[in-house]
């Protein structure tokens, strides 16, 4: 199934940098960056429970916010993309570099 | 059910792959970089001058993932695996298999009948499509001779019966072969089959996507756990993957030559794309390469139902299906190996 994964990390604090770096980190593990702060992440149930529980560890509940959203498995009808940004689609793209 | 995951294919000369936490990345020798979860890949395949990096081949050996490493043009080198892994008693019991010769001529008489059977059903089909574009008397003869070979299949062979008929069957395929290429011309003659190296654009092609197919069987046949280079219908040679090849023969036909031809008749290579060297050995140029490497993933997707378990699957489950119904029959949960028939 595809989850989106997008979050906004506070600033204010200066440990916000340091937890803005360390949930990036957990989302390209488990995704692809489509924008600056939103992660599609092709995912099995196991692999979402694992994903899911590392986020929730590293943000701040009274500072972050972390948003999912649940595309399911026919995603790609889901999605429209427009301008700049190389994305892929990991189930179906022949992955040739 | 296992997905079918993707495969990452290396076709850039110089660009070095390197693990970051559970990303494959990918430096391009321009310095650009793109990553991958591995959780979304089942296998990586380089060709030419493509380094790795140690964490990243210990890490995919962990996840299962199979690293190929192959020529620019195609032509296999080495994979990295980790430690051999699977259960012991099921390899013990594939060996006591491999070195009984009745058991391995039960064996050998499944993946030949399926080889036959497809064989003949691609000639069928391109007959019942073409019928005024092919010379219809000589695929007659030619199904006429596989009917023969089916026939006897029937009942229990020798290794070297089983051996004997492989070779007739394969002789009077690829006697005919050349018929199912519709793009006449001299840029896509085919007759007959030659490898190391292939002399002509359709062996070139024929070539190179029986090594992708062998690639992913070996895999699968590693995922489960068996040797793949104890085979039964291809003996021990140091260095041959048997049993990978034992299961290719019945995916030859149907899935590989099919594509070829396919490419072929569609236009979608071209006689432009390729180049023959002093030595007479054809090469495909780049561009050919990616077309063919697309069409192989794509084809891996599609969509049929197995024969034996009933299912729908895609095309590159099957493989795995097939090296699980490999061991179970080596196991002894199963009485007879049951290839792939497509219909």
């Amino acid at each position: 199934m595809m989850v989106l994964v997008s979050y906004d990390v506070s600033f204010e604090d200066p440990s916000g940098k340091k937890r803005l770096r360390r949930i990036a980190k957990v989302c390209e593990n488990f995704g692809q960056r489509v924008q600056y702060s939103v992660f599609e992440c092709v995912v099995d149930p196991v692999q979402w429970t694992a994903f899911r529980d590392r986020l929730l560890k590293e943000y701040d509940e009274e500072k972050d916010s972390l948003r999912f959203y649940f595309m399911g498995k026919n995603w790609q009808r889901r999605v429209e993309h427009h301008g700049v940004g190389e994305i892929y689609d990991p189930e179906n793209d022949a992955l040739i570099l | 059910m296992k997905k079918l995951l993707n495969t990452l294919y290396v076709t850039s000369q110089g660009s070095y792959l390197f693990k970051d936490g559970e990303c494959v990345v990918i430096r391009l020798e321009d310095g650009s970089k793109k990553r991958f979860p591995v959780h979304v890949l089942d296998g990586v395949v380089c060709f030419g001058n493509v380094i790795c990096s140690p964490f990243l081949l210990g890490h995919c050996a962990e996840k299962g993932l199979a690293v190929s490493f192959l020529t620019e043009r195609g032509r296999y080198l080495a994979s990295v695996h980790g430690p051999q892994g699977g259960n012991v008693l099921l390899r013990r019991e594939q060996y006591r298999k491999a070195d009984d010769e009745e058991s391995s001529a039960t064996t050998a008489r499944s993946i030949v009948a399926g080889k036959v059977a497809n064989s003949r059903a691609v000639l069928r089909r391109c007959l019942r499509d073409y019928a005024e574009r092919v010379d219809a008397q000589r695929l007659q003869g030619a199904i006429g001779v596989l009917d023969g070979c089916a026939h006897r299949l029937k009942t229990p062979v020798s290794l070297d019966e089983a051996r004997g008929l492989e070779g007739l069957a394969a002789n009077t395929y690829f006697g005919v072969f050349g018929e199912l290429i519709l793009k006449k011309g001299p840029g896509f003659s085919f007759t007959g089959r030659t490898r190391r190296p292939p002399l002509d654009n359709v062996n070139c092609l024929l070539s190179f996507v029986y090594t992708l197919l062998a690639h992913d069987i070996r895999s699968a046949i590693e995922a489960v756990g068996l040797d793949p280079q104890a085979g039964f219908l291809h003996r021990d040679r140091p260095g041959r993957p048997g049993l990978a090849l034992d299961i290719m023969e019945e995916f030859r036909s149907f899935l590989a030559d099919r594509l070829v031809l396919s490419l072929i008749n569609r236009g979608e290579v071209g006689e432009k794309g390729f180049t023959v060297k002093e030595s007479g050995a054809v090469f495909m140029d780049e561009d050919t390469r990616k077309a063919v490497l697309v069409a192989w993933q794509k084809r891996k997707a599609d969509e049929v139902v197995h024969p034996f378990l009933k299912e729908r699957i895609s095309m590159g489950l099957a493989f795995h299906l097939q090296a699980r119904l490999m061991a179970r029959y080596i196991r002894g949960d199963l009485e007879g190996y049951p290839p792939f028939f497509w219909k």
